[in-house]
């Protein structure tokens, strides 16, 4: 069960009407390394795995459905007012063809999403693994759109995002050692 | 110094048709070097932690893009 906040993780503004950003923004939205991917990849990983990992994929898959919210908010802000015309030079005429202003879950080349994005191998250290680099990719395309953004109050939205990124591969790395912790093995801190 | 910012010099063909990229860079964020987090890191207070995306200082590494202005204190 969840209960939802009416509110934003993280506060999102943008600054420039520029809808050519929510082009590239949409690859967080439905790409295959993007918070939509990232979401349905841990939740659904946590019925497989040893018990002490469980709570971590249910709270950072829960995030990951907060940062897509972020996503979906910025891209609104970004073609809500923009005419078709603005649409057009920002390369989103076939999107507004077949969406209008709609947000559709595809990748920044149009590319709709697909299941085949994530697996579930339902081996710990392979999935694990899996989440680990998932992580860093969505660190990568952050770093990437902030390159080809010059909206100081939309890449300060952005760095927050990577900088959750940074923190998920960390707890995945953890999550990685408690597994090999050898049984009966005491550790103390 | 320690950076997380790496950089290499790829090969430069005297034939390549575009001006060469002498030097490329790549990051290596700070959840490689920790392994699993000992305890009693410093912190940030709750509000900075609360913007910056994380409590742990040893976690925080902004990203700026090339139109923005560095930030004073913000590693690149
Ligand atoms: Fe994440």
């Amino acid at each position: 069960m969840w209960i939802y906040e009416k509110k934003l993780q993280y506060p999102v503004r943008v600054s420039t009407c520029n809808p050519k950003l929510a082009k590239y923004l949409i690859e967080q939205y439905g790409g295959a390394d993007g918070e939509l991917a990232a979401a349905l990849r841990y939740l659904n990983q946590r019925y497989t795995i040893p018990d002490k990992v469980i709570g971590l994929l249910t709270d950072i898959g829960t995030e990951e459905l907060a940062h897509l919210e972020m996503i979906a908010t910025m891209v609104y802000k970004l073609t809500k007012d923009a005419t078709p015309e603005q649409l057009k030079e920002a390369g989103l005429d076939a999107h507004y063809v077949d969406h209008d202003r709609a947000l559709f879950y595809h990748n920044a080349a149009g590319v709709p999403f697909t299941a085949t994005y994530i697996q579930a191998k339902g081996d710990p250290i392979t999935d694990l693994y899996e989440d680990i680099a998932a992580e860093e990719k969505a660190r990568a395309t952050y770093q990437w759109i902030i390159n080809m953004s010059d909206d100081p109050d939309l890449n300060d939205g952005l760095r927050f995002l990577r900088e959750r990124e940074i923190i998920h591969a960390q707890r995945f790395r953890e999550a990685v050692e408690i597994l090999k912790e050898e049984r009966d093995r005491k550790k103390f801190f | 110094m320690f950076t997380t910012r790496k950089q290499y010099e790829p090969y430069i063909s005297p034939f390549d048709p575009c001006p060469p990229i002498r030097v490329k860079t790549y990051v290596t964020a700070p959840n490689q070097y920790v392994g699993f987090q000992p305890p009693n890191l410093p912190q940030f207070p709750l509000h900075e932690a609360l913007k910056k995306g994380t409590l742990w200082k040893i976690f925080y590494d902004p990203y700026y893009g090339p139109y923005e202005m560095k930030r004073k204190g913000d590693q690149q």
